[in-house]
């Protein structure tokens, strides 16, 4: 509140919300699309293309998933994850290669202050939350599906 | 002289006797260039880290002040500077090395008119001859304190600004010093406002309430209106801040648009630059002024500005806990003897 202004919090965020730039959604969606689209596709490839040398599908899977992670790290180090992830947003986010840029980026960024306490103890700092959470819910579900295992 | 509810008029008027501006690449590439005295080339400036790099970056700049005015640190009473760093650390190590007597200032991005004023008001009181006010930023090193890692690809807010690597400085003298410099005549020190604003990526939006509740001080304090200065010059606020600074005030029957300058909406081009809402941090008033305004005044260009350098108060930590924006503006009067 300021009593130069005559409004009070509430309409003078409103006010802001009103006044400020909106995000360009349907571009952003377009692209995250493409982007997302894209990744997976090339994940896909790398599949298909091991099942092709009559590698098991359980194998093509972890195959793609281990290079896609390596691509995502890599793409980080060179400097050309984050430009990416400034056009593409969610679409580059969401898939493992950003799970990869999420660790990797700490990882290159709290170097300067140690391997062990800075690169150590930060690397999981945005990444973190996700595993937390990603292993406990699975963790959970786990639960879940070995109760109702036991009645059916 | 405190004159009506905040302002103080300088009875001696202490001069800015000279300023001295340094800037990285990016603010080297926007439509400044030409005005800022140094600039370098690499993020790091030679350095293993951005904060080394930072406080490099200020030395170089304190020390250009002093050799371009043909002063040694000795001559320099007392200094006042600050940064946007935990601690303070970029102005600590970098004065370190100048064995000055030094008071270090957290304003946010307001710390450059804060810096300017408490050394004003050392002079004008005859408590020292020479004193330098100062201030810097660095992307990099504020990019990793208050948001993400800058490797990490994510998109920033439309209303989101980029923060200056940048520093500036400027020496103040007493008023009986000979030279055409311009003066420092009143300083309004702002009050905190914070209009419940959350959104750490809308600082103008934050902010534009108390450069508007400071400016508005100002005027009835001092009996002056817009129509006073030349150019009423705020820090940071960026675009979507600036226009809700005219906004404000225009809603109290005042036009201050064709006065008004914003530092952050002048320092890079938006467009081009990709910098969304403009510049920002302690840097972007300390080297815009120092750099594109002080020439104009020196040149009488310009005469009467009024200088309000915003900064918003928030934390990582306090962001985290739900807490809304704190802002703060100050104001600094500086005039050419006409």
């Amino acid at each position: 509140m300021n009593e130069n202004i005559a409004m009070n919090d509430e309409e003078y965020s409103d006010y802001v919300e009103q006044k400020a730039k909106k995000s360009p959604i349907a571009k952003n969606i377009f692209w995250a699309f493409l982007v997302g689209g894209l990744i997976c596709m090339i994940g896909q490839l790398i599949a298909d293309i091991c099942m092709f040398f009559s590698i098991s599908k359980e194998d093509s899977s972890t195959i793609s998933t281990i290079i896609l992670i390596f691509l995502g790290a890599f793409l980080t180090a060179i400097n050309v994850y984050s430009r990416l992830g400034k056009v593409a947003g969610a679409g580059s986010t969401v898939p493992i290669t950003g799970f990869s840029n999420s660790i990797v980026a700490p990882a290159i960024e709290f170097k300067m202050e140690g391997y062990i306490l800075g690169l150590g103890s930060n690397m999981f700092k945005v990444a973190g939350p996700v595993l937390v959470y990603g292993i406990t819910s699975s963790v959970i579900i786990g639960f879940i599906y070995w109760l109702i295992k036991l009645f059916m | 002289m405190k004159v009506g509810k905040q302002t103080i008029r300088l009875e001696n008027t202490p001069k800015i006797l000279d300023t001295c501006s340094i800037v990285g690449p990016k603010e080297f590439a926007g439509p400044l260039s030409s005005y800022f005295d140094l600039h370098v080339d690499d993020v790091f400036v030679g350095e293993k880290s951005f904060e080394k790099g930072e406080s490099h970056m200020l030395n170089s700049c304190i020390n250009h002040l002093l050799s371009k005015n043909g002063f040694s640190t000795q001559d320099i009473d007392y200094i006042f500077a600050g940064d946007l760093l935990n601690q303070c650390i970029s102005s600590g190590y970098c004065i370190r090395d100048f064995n000055i007597p030094f008071f270090g200032l957290y304003g946010a991005c307001s710390t450059f008119c804060e810096s300017l004023t408490l050394a004003s008001l050392l002079v004008d009181g005859g408590f020292a001859k020479k004193v330098v006010a100062a201030t810097s930023s660095h992307f990099c090193s504020a990019e990793r304190q208050f948001r993400m890692p800058l490797e990490h690809g994510n998109q920033m807010s439309p209303t989101g600004q980029c923060t200056v690597t940048a520093s500036g400085c400027a020496v103040v003298v007493p008023g009986t010093v000979k030279g055409n410099s311009p003066k420092v005549t009143y300083v309004t020190p702002g009050k905190i406002v914070d209009m419940g604003i959350k959104d750490m990526t809308n600082m103008g939006g934050a902010m534009a309430p108390a450069a508007f509740d400071t400016i508005l001080t100002h005027f009835k304090d001092t009996g002056r209106n817009p129509n006073y200065y030349d150019k009423i010059i705020t820090g940071d606020l960026g675009l979507l801040g600036a226009d809700i600074l005219v906004d404000l005030f225009s809603k109290q029957g005042i036009d201050i648009s064709s006065k008004h300058e914003d530092c952050g909406c002048i320092i890079y081009d938006n467009e081009a630059q990709d910098t969304h809402s403009g510049g920002s941090g302690c840097g972007c008033i300390a080297s815009v002024f120092s750099g594109y305004f002080f020439e104009q005044l020196k040149t009488k260009k310009l005469n009467k500005v009024l200088l309000v350098a915003t900064g918003a108060l928030m934390s990582p930590v306090s962001s985290m806990q739900g807490e809304s924006i704190p802002s703060i503006a100050h104001a600094v009067a500086i005039e050419n003897e006409v």
